[in-house]
């Protein structure tokens, strides 16, 4: 036993320049980790006036910070009448997002709702990214915490007047598969955005105001249900804002 | 007192050739850089940016005393020179960095002569600022004569910090890129080609999710000389008649220039510091990180305008050559923004979606020509028309063919002029550095990225995901680097030579960066002659830093080199 110990302790004194020589040293700089970013962007940030002159403030911001391989993300939208001073939407996501292919990612997380009115909770799964010809799609499904399911579709596409004046056309439509009558959602196709947004990159890319015209509408058991509480199913909005990022 | 200094100066004319040695002090600072159209915070040397031109001669043992004063660690590279790894300066590679408010003192002999550079290795402190000049005089003679010289510093100032370049690039891709193509151009494609050629061109671009535009992901940068920008016009002077030796060095952090000189031909004598076959042109491609010197031969008292415009044509730097100064010559007007074709998507693998008789043509052609063989067939401009994008008839018109292109490539260039534009199968080594010989094996490294995430790899493995490469002392490694990407690549090995296939065998040109076009296959070869481990990467800064870099370690070598990696292990790198 003893010599062996002498041996090895021999064999490693005569080795150790050699066996150094390999050590080279490991990259520990931040080269070596994955690349960790920021963003805060409002995509939305406008003063809305509606054909029957109800006035609304609204926004749609996204906050993310992480790597390629994963990113967390706050994602908030809202829409305030000014008039009632009570928000008609107020949702709040916490998400996490995984690349899924070359130019789609995986999305799943918690949606808070808490307009005026019943608040809500949902699982929140989906998907985004950038479809063929230049499409942003946006798809979620939700599922409350009651066990009504729902889903939301966005889609956008950005048309280049030249390259500062940009017009952006979007729809958002949203469909429930069961009826969750408390916050006035029929079963099926619930309602549908669409606007049309005409903007310039005032400062890089990082305040481009725009004006803009938005079509909101409500259809089929959604519509009776608003219909029932007097309230509009169709709303065109004139609207002006601008995009931030930071 | 005279005799002393008389005797002085005997003493010194002797004894620099037994003992030549030079200390030379740099400090690493923050400055103000003015470009003439912003004023904006950076990183220099000395005080300033660029830092100075350090001269050097060859066979000269150099010690240059490097102090931070920034409050952030920084390093220095001395970008082409061939050194002990050690001393190389890239923090996690060859040493751990230089902490702020220390000294690090470098010690390397200087084993060659030519232009070079030296930049910072950490972060974004290059695109910041933080570069300079190495001019080293030869021991001998050179096979070329001039009567003054220059060196001609081009980088890329922009008003953003790196930092924040590579956030916003990395939220949005297109973020900078300004030359998109617009409705105006769709009608205006339309009136020239049609409107279903038109239709048909948008739609299979759209597919791809890619864009014609994008050829610099930068924009928005002022093109400065020597640290001044257009307006400020950096003036070298010169006495008609006379021969003037242009140190081109492009210190861009994204930016590749076409420089050219109206009413002056350029005789290009080196290339990356090395010699090459005197080859005259009107306008040469300098990729970044690469250095080109050129004689020019003014004879008339005039001013000439030094034009060098992006690739991209989004901006452009000036300076000015003039029997006095004051004097000025008319700058140029930018050329058309360059468009991508469908040869540029040739290496893409996205391109599987698109039209696939089209790609058939792409993919054969795109790696002909790069063939050792088929070198003597280039002059001959054959070109497959079919492939070829209406547009791009006008950029292909008299040249032929430059086959370091894909063919039909929308970034091939031609001279402004109508004459001789420089294309690395012109470059021929003066004399070779090495005996040729076969290569001991091929590595080859596909060039890969996903520009809508704005991630770059090497054969889709970014560098916090990579193994590095092993190479073996006394190897001759052929690389091949197949450009997977629709954008250009400067590839930048540390630390040992890269011999640029052109298809002329021992008289390749012996490079430290190669470019990599879109499209193409492109060889190299290295003699691996420099233990220890080195930084390989695309030079392009925020390529680098999303991933397209890779460690390459060198095993084996001579015994005095594992003891200069003992020494090297216990003192963590130098005299800190």
């Amino acid at each position: 036993m003893k010599r062996l110990v002498l041996v090895t302790l021999l064999a490693s004194s005569v080795l150790s320049p050699v066996v150094s020589a390999q050590q080279l040293m490991e990259d520990t700089t931040e080269r070596k980790q994955a690349l960790r970013v920021w963003g805060a962007q409002f995509e939305e940030l406008e003063y809305r006036y509606s054909d029957d002159d109800e006035e609304l403030g609204v926004w749609k911001a996204d906050l993310f910070y992480g790597t390629d391989e994963f990113k967390a993300r706050w994602l908030s939208n809202g829409e305030y009448a000014i008039d009632e001073q009570a928000y008609h939407t107020l949702e709040n996501q916490l998400i996490g997002q995984v690349p899924v292919s070359e130019f789609f990612d995986a999305r799943a997380g918690i949606r808070f709702d808490t307009p005026e009115g019943p608040d809500r909770t949902y699982a929140v799964v989906g998907l985004s990214g950038l479809a063929p010809q230049w499409f942003e799609i946006d798809a979620s499904l939700y599922a409350s915490q009651d066990g009504d399911v729902s889903a939301e579709f966005d889609a956008e596409y950005e048309l280049l007047i030249t390259n500062h004046w940009i017009l952006v056309a979007s729809v958002d439509a949203s469909i429930a598969f069961s009826e969750d009558r408390e916050i006035g959602v029929g079963k099926g196709l619930v309602s549908t955005e669409t606007g049309l947004k005409l903007s310039y990159d005032l400062i890089d890319r990082s305040f481009s105001p725009y004006i803009g015209v938005v079509h909101e509408r409500k259809y089929g058991d959604t519509a009776d249900l608003a219909r029932d509480q007097s309230s509009g199913i169709e709303d065109w909005f004139a609207v002006v804002g601008a995009r931030l990022s930071f | 007192m005279i005799r002393f200094s008389l005797l002085a100066g005997l003493f010194a004319l002797i004894v620099p050739p037994l003992a030549l040695a030079g200390e030379y002090d740099l400090t690493v600072d923050r400055v103000k850089i003015d470009t003439g159209e912003f004023v904006k915070e950076g990183i220099g040397y000395n005080g300033a940016s660029p830092g100075p031109v350090l001269r050097f001669r060859e066979g000269e043992e150099v010690t240059i005393n490097v102090t931070n004063n920034l409050d952030e660690m920084t390093s220095i590279h001395w970008h082409g020179l061939i050194l002990p790894f050690t001393q190389d300066g890239v923090p996690g590679i060859s040493f751990p960095g230089i902490p702020a408010g220390k000294t690090f003192t470098y010690r390397f002999p200087v084993v060659q002569s030519g232009t070079y550079w030296f930049h910072s290795h950490s972060g974004f402190q290059e695109p910041d600022g933080a570069f300079g000049a190495i001019v080293i005089e030869p021991e001998a003679r050179e096979p070329f004569r001039y009567d003054r010289e220059y060196v001609v510093q081009l980088t890329d100032k922009h008003p953003h910090s790196g930092d924040r370049i590579m956030r916003n690039l990395k939220t949005s891709a297109d973020y900078y890129n300004r030359q998109q193509q617009t409705v105006g151009e769709f009608f205006s494609d339309i009136s020239e080609q049609g409107f279903m050629t038109t239709l048909r061109d948008r739609l299979a671009w759209g597919d791809m999710r890619m864009m014609k535009a994008d050829v610099e992901d930068v924009q928005g940068f002022v093109g400065m000389i020597n640290g001044k920008g257009p307006e400020q016009n950096w003036t070298g002077l010169f006495e008609p008649g006379e021969r003037v030796r242009l140190r081109f060095i492009n210190s861009s952090a994204m930016t590749y220039f076409d420089v050219r000189i109206p009413g002056l031909d350029m005789t290009v004598v080196q290339a990356d510091g090395n010699n090459v076959q005197p080859v005259t042109v009107e306008e040469f491609r300098i990729g970044v990180a690469e250095t080109y010197d050129v004689i020019v031969r003014p004879r008339d008292a005039q001013a000439y305008t030094i034009f060098a415009e992006s690739m991209g044509r989004s901006g452009y730097a000036r300076a000015t050559l003039a029997p006095e100064s004051g004097m000025q010559a008319p700058v140029p007007a930018l050329r058309e923004p360059a468009r991508l074709t469908m040869a540029d998507m040739g290496g893409s693998h996205v391109m599987s979606h698109g039209d696939g008789a089209n790609m058939a043509d792409i993919d054969h052609s795109g790696m002909e020509g790069m063939d050792h063989g088929n070198m003597a067939a280039m002059g001959h401009g054959e070109m497959n028309h079919g492939e070829m994008n209406h547009g791009d008839m006008a950029m292909m018109n008299g040249n032929a063919r430059d086959p370091f292109y894909a063919p039909g490539s929308g970034l091939t260039p031609t001279a402004a002029s109508g004459g001789k534009f420089l294309s690395y199968a012109d470059l021929r080594a003066q004399q070779p550095l090495y005996e040729d010989r076969e290569p001991t094996r091929e590595v080859e490294l596909r060039l890969t990225g996903n520009m809508e995430r704005y991630s770059w790899s090497i054969n889709g493995v970014k560098y916090e995901d990579a193994d590095p490469i092993r190479l073996r002392y006394g190897e001759r490694v052929r690389f091949k680097f197949v450009n997977e990407t629709m954008m250009t690549h400067p590839m930048h090995l540390h630390g040992m030579w890269s011999i640029l296939d052109v298809g002329a065998d021992q008289w390749n040109p012996v490079k430290h960066t190669i470019n990599v076009q879109p499209g193409t296959t492109v060889y190299m070869e290295t003699e691996v002659d420099a233990a220890g481990q080195w930084a390989f990467h695309c030079h392009l800064s925020y390529h680098a830093a999303a991933g397209m870099f890779r460690k390459v370690i060198v095993e084996g070598g001579p015994e005095s080199m594992s003891s200069a990696l003992d020494s090297v292990n216990a003192t963590a790198g130098g005299d800190l």
